[in-house]
């Protein structure tokens, strides 16, 4: 009997059902090897045993997606697998997407090792470099050959748990993971090295390429300002005195709501700042400065704003995690929404 | 935090110092505060000044909410 | 300018009846040090304790370390600060007790102070976990305000390292390095063909408490301005501010600014290294615009090749370090940035908080939210009971037994944006 055990998901088309007439096919397993398993399991040799091929259409996948990564990642359980392998899926989109979601899952729910493969420029790899260890193929299956000392080499190393080397060594696409290590010359020399070169115009490798910000398309105006709910969120780390949520005054891993209904203004005496990044003394003297509590009232008074919303939404912004920041805005608004506010005020200091 | 709420529909208006920051992260209507470490109103002048410095960018960021936008906008003067 | 930096090796530190530096051991009179520190009558109490690497010994929260130096000949030392503010410093001899560092531990002021374990896993990114520390844990007086607080302490170390520098005064160096600028123009032509390369050198000065001094000015009130990078040696920069530990520019990595140090190695090798420009990190939109036309404009006058620029603190100067490097290309300069990186403890975030698309070549000192196990140690000097609420910390991270979990950022001078140490960080 081989050491390890494997689990290998394909889509209809490699998993020999049929094409895009199959493509609503629902999930199965075959207890053999399948398809692209085959070079695979040869790579591997004796020591590795790919026991259970699960195949699934991916418009059915795509179709059903919460259903089909349940029935999926139960089908797997099943075989205690060491390693679950998914694809590769080349440039197949809906099948990038498929792969990277039950990988997901699989390491999620079952906290077996996955990886997976694909071309850089699938839709799937965006969504899901960061979670799924991606081998780098070419764009079509004709790049298999290629493909398969890196998930050979992966798969050894995660059933036998041993660490797993960056992107170049490895040749899987990179996660954008930031990882630290010891250099062998300091910054400063690396540098000045760097800048050497950049200067007599050779090739150089910066540490860090500039991170892409996504976007989000503007929300309409308001139209009638006299009947609008506004609510303030900040990042301002406004708290209550006792922090009751703990805050961090640095890297925050959570928001917290606080009242603001019956106030007339924000009083030093039930709110502070816990923000490690700024001279804190202006804002716990006088919190409005953060939360305008004193403008807003009275602008609700005069009618100009229809109400206030009777919380604020609040965290520390220093040194935060753009993927936490995300998060909270995510849950912030979902709350918002709920809540019918038509506008939000959002102070960063 | 603000493109997460603005992603629901709901207009959001950045009222911040780093206003290059805000551009990079992708806010789409942005007032410039005051400072970092008083970002609505300015202590330094006294408490009424203060306030009508804090009611003036109040203001603004109310006008920028009832602002249509096609793209990333900063609210000056 | 030219500068003779003669470092006397410290090979231990002991306590004993007579302050002296006698074969390589640094002797330090206890009492003598204390009642020094407690002229200041804002100090209720003081007293020193020692560090040296290996022991199992944890110091926190530590608010700046300093190397003790002299001013033989050319000004005194920590000019406008403790020394006379003139004459200018960064000529003549400098005498430094190379290998010890006088490290300022107490109560905390912000949340903005650190860890120096002096063994275990945390040593291995700090670089004062190598250094033989006296300690002057000092005692404020009830009810003192933090900027005075802060003021204290600052003075109680620069105080002590000035004691302890006199002591190198008539003692031979072990080594003698000669340092040299020229005034622009002899300076671009005493190496013509090699290219001319600048610093720019971000100080920090958001206003948290305090902030850096130059000659004892307040570096927010400061515009972009010409250094010769010997005065720095000679203590012109003292750190009286509060950033995060890991991003902390100590006073001791002013008087060791490993860019300077460097860029003086390959002088006149491979490169010609015109001098130093300093900004700051204001808080205000107006400065930081001001600011970086300043170190344009500034870079363009000088002629310069190329420039390093380097960071101190992360977040808002984020935005001065690319505004910066953006303008700085555009006019004419090649530009390398240093810096740290802090993209969430699984890494996976954006590792700073402001970009630009000139900035196309970055040396990584490190990325400081991962996270590390503290052991419990035999000895603490300090505190351990703000550990929770420093930076890096969390509620909870704190063991019973004196361990603790937190991020590297609660280390001092750990991911130092400056390129002081070899951790680095990479895509994975």
């Amino acid at each position: 009997m081989a050491a390890y055990r494997i689990v290998h998901y394909l889509n209809q088309f490699f998993g020999g059902i049929g094409g895009e007439d199959k493509a609503d096919y629902e999930p199965e397993v075959q207890e053999k090897v399948i398809g692209p398993g085959l070079a695979l399991a040869q790579g591997l040799g004796d020591d590795y045993e790919i026991v259970a091929t699960v195949i699934c259409g991916d418009n059915y996948f795509g179709e059903n997606l919460d259903e089909a990564t349940d029935t999926i990642v139960e089908m797997v359980k099943r075989y205690h697998p060491d390693v679950f392998v998914a694809g590769p899926a080349f440039n197949a989109g809906r099948y990038g997407v498929a792969c990277g979601t039950i990988c997901k899952a699989v390491e999620e729910r079952l906290g077996i090792p996955v990886v997976s493969g694909m071309y850089k420029e699938n839709p799937g790899t965006d969504m899901f470099r960061q979670d799924v260890i991606l081998v780098e193929t070419g764009n079509s299956a004709a790049t298999m050959r290629k493909a398969v000392p890196k998930f050979v080499n992966l798969i050894r190393k995660l059933a036998a748990g041993e660490e797993i080397l960056g992107p170049a060594e490895e040749g899987y696409l990179e996660r954008g993971i930031r990882v630290n290590y010891f250099a062998d010359e300091r910054g400063s020399e690396r540098g000045i090295q760097m800048l050497l070169k950049k200067i007599a115009g050779e090739e150089f490798s910066t540490d860090l390429p500039m991170p892409k910000f996504d976007r989000v398309p503007p929300a309409e105006a308001i139209k009638d300002m006299s009947k609008a709910t506004i609510a303030i969120v900040t990042s301002g780390g406004i708290v209550p005195l006792d922090n009751p949520d703990h805050i961090e005054s640095s890297n925050a891993t959570k928001f917290g709501w606080y009242p603001i209904e019956g106030m007339e203004k924000m009083s030093k005496d039930d709110y502070t700042t816990i923000h490690g990044g700024y001279d804190r003394q202006f804002v716990m003297e006088d919190p409005n400065l953060v939360i305008p509590l004193d403008v807003l009232r009275k602008k609700e008074k005069d009618g100009e704003i229809g109400k206030l919303y009777p919380y604020f939404a609040s965290t520390t912004g220093t040194g935060t995690a753009t993927n936490s920041a995300a998060k909270f805005g995510t849950d912030i608004g979902k709350k918002l929404v709920e809540d019918h506010v038509d506008a939000v005020i959002l102070v960063s200091t | 935090m603000v493109k997460g709420i603005e992603a629901y529909g709901i207009p959001v208006v950045h009222v911040c110092t780093v206003v290059p920051i805000s551009r990079t992260i992708g806010a789409n209507r942005i007032v410039p505060a005051i400072g970092i470490p008083y970002p609505l109103g300015d202590p330094t002048e006294g408490e009424a000044e203060s306030y009508k410095i804090r009611d003036a960018l109040v203001e603004k960021a109310l006008q920028a909410l009832q602002t249509p936008v096609t793209d990333q906008t900063v609210f000056e003067n | 300018m030219k500068l003779e930096l003669g470092k006397i090796e410290i090979k231990d530190i002991r306590f004993g009846d007579k302050s002296c530096v006698d074969d390589h051991v640094l002797s330090i009179n206890k009492e003598e040090v204390e009642r020094l520190v407690l002229e200041d009558d804002k100090l209720i109490g003081c007293h020193l304790e020692l560090a040296k690497p290996g022991e199992k010994t944890r110091i926190t929260p530590v608010k700046d370390v300093i190397e003790p130096r002299v001013k033989v000949s050319g000004g005194e030392i920590f000019p406008g600060v403790i020394g006379k503010v003139s004459p200018q410093v960064g000529s003549g001899r400098t005498h430094a007790l190379s290998g010890c560092c006088v490290v300022t531990v107490g109560r905390i002021v912000g949340f903005q102070e650190g860890v120096i374990d002096m063994s275990g896993p945390a040593a291995d990114y700090c670089p004062f976990s190598k250094t033989l520390n006296v300690c002057v844990v000092i005692e404020p007086k009830e009810g003192l305000e933090t900027h005075v607080y802060e003021r204290a302490g600052r003075m109680a170390g620069l105080k002590v390292a000035t004691y302890l520098g006199e002591l190198a005064r008539n003692i031979e160096p072990d080594t003698l390095e000669v340092y040299e600028t020229k005034p622009i123009l002899e300076q671009a032509q005493q190496y013509p063909d090699l290219p001319k390369i600048g610093y720019v050198h971000m100080l920090q000065s958001q206003g948290l408490l305090h902030d850096t001094y130059y000659y004892g000015v307040d570096a927010k009130q400061i515009v972009p301005t010409f250094m010769y990078p010997t005065e720095i040696m000679d203590g012109a920069i003292v750190s009286g501010n509060c950033v995060a530990p890991c991003d902390k520019v100590t006073s001791y990595h002013h008087l060791h600014n490993p860019v300077i140090e460097d860029l003086y190695r390959h002088h006149g090798k491979d490169l010609n290294f015109m001098g130093v420009i300093l900004t700051n990190e204001n808080v205000f939109l107006a400065d930081k615009e001001r600011h970086s036309d300043m170190v344009a404009k500034l870079c363009q006058w000088m002629g310069l090749d190329g420039v390093l620029i380097t960071e101190e603190g992360y977040g808002n100067p984020d935005t001065d370090l690319m505004m910066n490097c953006k303008k700085v290309e555009r006019a004419g300069t090649k530009v390398c940035l240093i810096t740290d990186e802090f993209p969430g403890k699984d890494g996976k975030s954006a590792s700073l908080a402001d970009t630009c698309d000139e900035a196309t070549a970055l040396a990584s000192c490190g990325q400081g939210n991962a996270t590390l196990h503290f052991p419990a140690m035999d000895k603490v000097i300090g505190t351990t009971e703000y550990i929770e609420s420093q930076i890096g910390g969390w509620a909870g991270c704190m063991n019973e037994d004196g361990s603790f979990e937190a991020e590297l950022q609660i280390i001092i001078a750990s991911t130092i944006a400056n390129g002081y140490n070899k951790l680095a960080a990479k895509g994975y």
